[in-house]
């Protein structure tokens, strides 16, 4: 499997589109920092553009590059190696070319600025763990999806639609419900359905992270009691390793079943 | 060495192989023929693993294939469609290859024999189909694997190149080696083959020396006994 990661990875470190992205984020680090010129500020806006970008990133990377090599794939399987090696080394080749790209193009900036003389180095880490979890979640989602269809243009539309679901279409349906539902107590579905999208799930754990909980009404007071408690801290940390093995695992299911 | 009994396979509602038994027992060249859409490919890729049949089994020195991956190291295979990672140089795939099989490899002389020398440096992705195909040929010859399976080996291969290509199938023949091919030029066939495997709607329709299949037809070259068959 490290063999298949490691050609696959330097593949994909000397593509263009990785530079492109790095230099994405290097960029967006310099301009939000010089021009906020705060440090807890930057993250924040950095942290919406990091949960709706390393999903989209993910997701169109994992597909493109599913078949884009599909022919190389079929090359290696028929290489005395075992199928899920195949899948897996891959897979960790794209996700983690990924998220290096984040975490090298906006630790420069933020190292630049000089984030390890400030209290806020724990939410920066938070910020790329976060962002590396989401890359390998969509990722692996993406490739799952490109496995189901042979076709390119329906798989990339599948997957695209299913970035959609979780950045835009499904907050707006918890929010329809809401209203639907104003006069029930939606507590405890609130803080479900923050856990059924990793998404939303990220966003909440750095917000609360980030002491602006406040701002979030009596919402955020519920949910900072579940989040802040070890327990809430652990769970939601949980939930995002599940979401990664989750479809991961489904990935290397459809892989031994498929024909290629 | 290798022992077909009734592989089954069907795509939805498309039913590529039928029942397909065969017997391989000793090294020499063998021809799977068949018109476009026969499932000549579909075979080979059961054969290596890549296709998953429906029923029957495949038993590679009596042992199932579906069983295990290690038999593929015994099998060199050239696919159809020559495609890499668009930013590897060709010398490092042709290093992956060596490093994922863990075998010893000899691809100097035959980057040497088809003139590789000069795009060693050059990225998979800038070469041309022909050129591919030629690295596609030194992946596949490079490891001394009893058994080759070459799908469509010509396609894209300059005179020069193919002269070499059939110099090489013939001396892995010479090797006791067995050598599985499919193609759709028929001269090329009938110059290298020892036995053809006519496939017809997924099932065998004939299985013979290439004189056999003429005399059967009455035909003066294989050409005019394949069109005969497929328009009878």
């Amino acid at each position: 499997m490290i063999k298949i990661f490691k050609y696959s990875f330097s593949d994909l470190m000397r593509s263009r589109w990785s530079f492109i992205y790095l230099g994405f984020y290097m960029l967006l680090g310099f301009v939000l920092l010089f021009l906020n010129n705060d440090l807890s500020k930057g993250i924040i806006t950095l942290m919406n553009v990091i949960v709706v970008l390393t999903p989209m990133i993910g997701t169109i990377f994992g597909v493109m590059y599913f078949y884009n090599s599909r022919e190389f794939t079929e090359l290696l399987l028929a290489q005395p190696v075992k199928r899920s090696v195949i899948f897996l080394g891959q897979y960790l080749g794209i996700s983690i070319s990924l998220a290096m790209s984040l975490i090298i193009g906006l630790g420069i900036p933020f190292l630049v600025y000089g984030v390890f003389r400030s209290g806020e180095i724990f939410n920066f880490l938070l910020l790329l763990i976060a962002g590396g979890f989401l890359t390998f979640i969509f990722v692996a989602i993406s490739v799952c999806i490109a496995l189901f269809n042979a076709n390119k243009i329906k798989g990339f539309g599948y997957a695209i639609l299913m970035w959609l679901f979780f950045a835009v279409i499904y907050d707006g349906l918890v929010l329809l419900s809401m209203m639907v539902f104003a006069d029930y107590p939606l507590d405890d579905f609130a803080l479900l359905v923050s856990f059924l999208n990793p998404i939303d799930l990220s966003r909440i754990m750095i917000l609360l992270k980030l002491d602006i909980s406040a701002l979030l009404g009596y919402t955020g007071a519920l949910f900072q009691r579940f989040f802040g408690t070890n327990l809430g801290f652990v769970m939601s940390w949980l939930m995002l390793v599940i979401w990664t093995c989750v479809p991961v695992l489904l990935m290397v299911r459809i892989a031994n079943k498929k024909n290629f | 060495m290798i022992t077909v009994s009734n592989i089954k396979k069907s795509f939805g509602r498309l039913q590529v192989l039928d029942d397909i038994s065969f017997k391989v027992d000793k090294g020499g060249i063998i021809a799977i023929l068949g018109p476009n859409g026969s499932g000549k490919t579909t075979f080979l890729k059961i054969l290596l693993g890549m296709v998953i049949a429906d029923g029957g089994k495949i038993l590679y020195q009596e042992k199932d294939i579906s069983k295990s991956h290690e038999y593929r190291k015994h099998i060199g295979y050239l696919p159809q469609i020559a495609r890499f990672p668009d930013n590897l140089k060709v010398r490092e795939v042709i290093h992956m290859i060596a490093d994922v099989r863990n075998e010893p490899s000899n691809p100097e002389d035959l980057i040497k024999l088809f003139g590789l020398e000069s795009f060693l440096d050059k990225n998979l992705g800038n070469l041309s189909g022909g050129t591919r195909q030629k690295v596609n040929i030194v992946l596949t010859f490079m490891f001394d694997t009893p058994v080759i399976v070459l799908d469509e080996p010509t396609a894209g291969l300059d005179p020069v190149s193919l002269i070499k290509l059939k110099d090489l199938i013939n001396k892995a023949k010479a090797a006791g080696k067995i050598i599985l091919i499919t193609s759709h030029i028929m001269s090329l066939v009938e110059e290298l083959a020892d036995e053809v495997i006519f496939l017809l709607e997924g099932n065998i329709y004939f299985k013979g020396t290439p004189q056999e299949l003429k005399s059967r037809t009455g035909s003066e070259d294989l050409e005019h006994a394949i069109a005969a068959i497929l328009e009878s």
